[in-house]
């Protein structure tokens, strides 16, 4: 019994590795449509990532004040690249799960769903590549 | 009469300081331009052949308003309709601090070339016309031409 369970467990642990492993694989992302120095082995269909985002009131008064004299808006920039990242991760995700390795002719988009929020939109095709 | 008075203080905060910093803004564009300027930024999908495999997106953005003084100004040219000289200079400037802001995140991962280059535009908010600000996404591959 006791055996068994340790074998069990050793298999388990194994398996754990072997994903950890697989999940800390570098998925390379281009927005080309091969993996420079690379050759695309099987296309595994299309991957994408959204996520909406509504500005926030503080962020909304700064930039009001912001308008007066004009340059950037630093909190609407951090706001758009941390949903870009988010959207981007979210396309990794699909990738790993189909077994992936790279991601290619990747493209972002943005749309604006509904008054003061927007969509951001990442799509590309998920590859095998050796 | 309060209401004159608001909007023209509005206006001369907006000229002068929003010359400054667009004249501070420029001049920081061009010193950087030239110090990434060994990064070369086409939008060609071909590859060269002599390349170290792997490539990396990297993008980066920005998010722009006009100044006061320039959003009125743009709006009474619009009665006679022409060139709006003072959007131009926001698309301009924003369109470089992207690209720029690009540059850097591959120089950050030591490429020497960025292929595919694309940019994108998007107005924010509600109202863009009465919030006059613009994002500017640059992205594209980062790759090490040998």
């Amino acid at each position: 019994m006791a055996q068994e369970f340790t074998r069990h467990g050793l298999w388990f642990s194994l398996h754990f590795l072997v994903s950890m492993e697989t999940l800390m694989q570098e998925l390379t992302l281009t927005n080309l449509e091969t993996v420079p120095g690379r050759d695309i082995v099987r296309h595994l269909g299309l991957v994408q990532g959204n996520t909406v985002r509504s500005k926030h009131l503080g962020r909304d008064i700064m930039a009001g004040l912001k308008n007066i004299v004009g340059g950037e808006l630093k909190g609407y920039t951090e706001l758009l690249s941390d949903a870009r990242d988010e959207a981007t991760d979210r396309m990794v995700e699909e990738a790993r799960g189909l077994g992936a390795n790279a991601v290619v002719n990747i493209r972002y988009s943005t749309s604006s769903v509904t008054a003061g929020a927007s969509e951001l939109y990442v799509y590309g095709t998920a590859v095998v590549a050796e | 009469m309060g209401g004159i008075v608001s909007f023209i203080i509005l206006m001369l905060i907006g000229f002068f300081f929003g010359r400054a910093n667009e004249a501070r803004h420029f001049n920081r564009l061009q010193r950087e331009e030239a110090e990434l300027s060994y990064i070369t930024t086409v939008n060609l999908k071909k590859l060269p052949k002599d390349l170290e495999p792997g490539g990396v997106v990297v993008s980066g953005n920005v998010v722009i308003a006009v100044d006061y003084f320039k959003k009125i100004a743009a709006a009474l040219r619009m009665i006679i309709g022409g060139r709006l000289k003072s959007y131009e200079s926001l698309l301009e400037r924003a369109r470089r601090e992207a690209i720029i802001r690009m540059k850097k995140q591959a120089q950050a991962m030591g490429a020497n070339a960025i292929y595919n280059v694309r940019l994108e535009f998007s107005a924010i908010g509600s109202q863009p016309q009465a919030f006059g600000g613009v994002e500017l996404l640059a992205y594209g591959t980062a790759v090490k031409l040998k």
